[in-house]
């Protein structure tokens, strides 16, 4: 079932002119905005939509948490994706970005808002001109009323994918998340009153308004309804993103849709929701669970952004924990000392292991390093990493185990050199990011 | 047992803090808003940055555009662009540069004009991105023109592994496209453009 991605390649949807005349483009903001605000956000109520940028929290009740009243209120559009695995928004944005004005300019009506914004990474550059110059066209047109819309270009930092983060971003300041409650519903952009929503949930919203809420949430299961767009990517054949009916098996997403791994390979493990969601490997039983919100959480893991990374048996679980852990010391915006630190830490100890200065111990400091992490935060940035590594531990505990017994044998140096290095701060070099500053470094 | 001292990566400054021969003043005042008498800001970078503040409520919003601007301008956000900035946002210098170095977009040292960021995150790592980096590394490593960067998820892992040419995503890419995406960049030509993302079809259609 396709709702979003419905004829999505057809040449000029992302054109106002195309836009209205195939698709019916910006009836539903004409008959949202001749509706009350209060019916339209019954509707989004109704069909059950439930966020789609990771945290999956019921749009309709978010919305409906903004205070009435005449002040000033912002929608916030949260188009900075940047979970690693994740690009559903990309292709939809370049694709319709139409259908997200529109989604915005009805989700603005519903929660009486007189400013809006879509925040887009950075890096999306040639994305942000396509939806440019879609607004452009739309406020030409005169279509978006009173409501004020901008779009707002980041300069890449994966933290302001972190709503609150976001609003400071916003705000002209380093991404920092802030302390909740308040939420940003009740204090957000500019200490307004603010509504924030991944690209897809507001895409939703115009579909809703057509089909109707209670005819939306029969799609799906009871508790996860509509359409999900997912993006599989790793050791698979044909990766991309599949609109799926939430509820399907994982399997026909990894194996039917995405064409599975490579010729006599096997699934390894995989992250069901992006690099944050916990990894589960990759048995039948965890092939088979339904693809919904619920369901991933009972398996211990999360739905998320909706992006499946396959790890096929090729692939070394350490190499994967290491590539992991260092996205999120680099992403980490310093502000809480668990997440600043435990990313640090984590990243030195899996690559004590890789370099066989390690011990099976380490394996129990790193699962206490992630225990002090998660929930001692103000934002899931050090939980994202900590869920991702603990499950890794858990699942593939023997693996690791046999990856330093391998690593100490290979360092024919052994325990002893560690040693020393360690007395005398070798390990500081890690700071040194081959990469960036590289051009710097010479070895004397 | 004696230390290999081979095995300590050091700056050319010998230390292994980077960073540590900057000169820095700390008796000095910090930097204030710089006066506009004294600091002449390019009409066309000053009407964009002012262009940007009057869409948001709070001027400040602009911040990050500003900064934009200023680098395209001048190459990387070097003190004269943050300085310009400063002048016309009336911000001081050191906010500005608080957020100049926590961007990943942004540059504080001088760096080629064409942004080479080669995404070196799980899904692109699972298809080989850490070859690919290598590779355009030294097609493209010791070129002025080019500032090749290893960058976290772009968000094109249906591409993996990726690259992105100027904000232009091509992939997948393999080790030889590397000499092409430089000779595609140097004679002005679309770079790679069979392997353009905006090109590409939804996947299962």
């Amino acid at each position: 079932m396709r709702l979003l991605f419905d004829e999505i390649d057809q040449p000029g949807l992302d054109t106002l002119a195309v836009y209205r005349r195939d698709r019916g483009g910006y009836e539903m903001l004409s008959r949202a905005l001749e509706m009350e605000p209060a019916d339209v956000l019954s509707l989004l109520q109704a069909s059950g939509l439930r966020g789609r940028g990771g945290a999956g929290f019921a749009m309709g009740t978010k919305a409906s948490f903004l205070p009435k009243g005449d002040m000033d209120k912002y929608v916030v559009c949260n188009a900075d994706e940047s979970e690693p695995g994740t690009f559903k928004d990309r292709e939809l944005m370049q694709k319709n970005p139409h259908l997200l004005i529109e989604g915005l300019a009805i989700a603005a009506h519903a929660v009486g808002a007189n400013k809006a914004f879509i925040f887009i990474r950075g890096e999306y550059a040639y994305v942000a001109t396509i939806l440019e110059a879609a607004l452009a066209e739309a406020k030409a047109a005169d279509l978006l009323g009173a409501l004020e819309l901008w779009v707002h270009r980041g300069a890449g930092a994966y933290i302001c994918g972190e709503e609150t983060a976001l609003l400071d971003a916003l705000e002209g300041k380093r991404g920092n998340p802030r302390l909740k409650p308040p939420f940003p519903a009740v204090q957000g952009l500019y200490r307004g009153p603010t509504l924030i929503n991944n690209v897809e949930t507001l895409m939703n919203a115009p579909i809703i308004l057509r089909m109707g809420g209670e005819e939306y949430a029969k799609i799906g299961t009871e508790r996860s309804t509509g359409t999900k767009v997912v993006s599989v990517s790793g050791c698979v054949r044909r990766p991309g993103n599949y609109e799926v009916e939430l509820g399907i098996p994982t399997r026909e997403i990894i194996y039917d849709l995405a064409g599975g791994p490579d010729e006599g390979r096997s699934i390894k493990f995989f992250f069901p929701g992006g690099s944050s969601a916990p990894v589960l490997p990759g048995t039948d039983e965890m092939l088979d669970l339904p693809y919904d919100f619920d369901s991933m959480a009972k398996a211990g893991s999360m739905l998320g952004s909706g992006a499946i990374i396959v790890v096929d048996d090729s692939i070394g679980v350490v190499d994967v924990a290491l590539k992991t852990a260092k996205f999120y010391r680099h992403e980490s915006c310093g502000k809480c000392t668990p997440c600043r630190e435990g990313t640090n830490w984590t990243v030195k100890m899996l690559e004590r292991i890789d370099a066989g200065e390690a011990t099976p111990m380490d394996l129990d400091i790193m699962a206490s390093i992630c225990d002090q992490i998660i929930g001692n935060c103000l934002c899931v940035l050090g939980d994202a990493m900590a869920m991702p590594i603990a499950s890794m531990i858990k699942h593939f505990r023997a693996e690791f185990e046999a990856h330093i017994d391998a690593a100490r044998e290979r360092n024919d140096l052994g325990v002893a050199v560690a040693q020393v290095n360690r007395d005398d701060h070798a390990g500081q070099t890690d700071l040194l990011e081959p990469t960036g500053e590289g051009a710097g470094v010479t070895v004397h | 047992m004696a230390i290999d001292p081979s095995r300590i990566r050091r700056y050319e400054h010998g230390s292994r803090v980077p960073g540590w021969d900057d000169a820095v003043d700390l008796s000095k005042a910090p930097a204030v808003v710089p006066d506009p008498a004294t600091t002449p800001v390019p009409a066309e970078l000053r009407a964009e940055i002012e262009s940007h503040m009057g869409r948001y409520p709070d001027f400040r919003s602009a911040a990050i555009p500003a900064l934009h601007a200023a680098q395209r301008l001048h190459g990387w956000c070097s003190p004269t662009a943050i300085e310009q900035v400063a002048c016309v946002m009336r911000l001081t210098p050191g906010y500005l540069t608080a957020l100049a170095t926590f961007y990943d977009m942004f540059e504080t040292r001088p760096k080629g004009p064409v942004d080479v960021y080669v995404c070196t995150n799980i899904s692109c790592s699972l298809r080989g991105a850490d070859g690919i980096y290598a590779a355009m590394l030294s097609a493209a490593g010791d070129d002025p023109e080019f500032h090749v960067k290893s960058f976290e998820c772009l968000g094109a892992c249906d591409i993996a592994p990726m690259a992105s040419i100027d904000g232009e995503y091509v992939g997948p890419l393999e080790e030889a496209d590397c000499a092409q995406i430089v000779a595609d960049v140097k004679a002005g030509r679309p770079v790679l453009e069979a392997k353009q993302l905006r090109h590409r079809k939804a996947a299962g259609l």
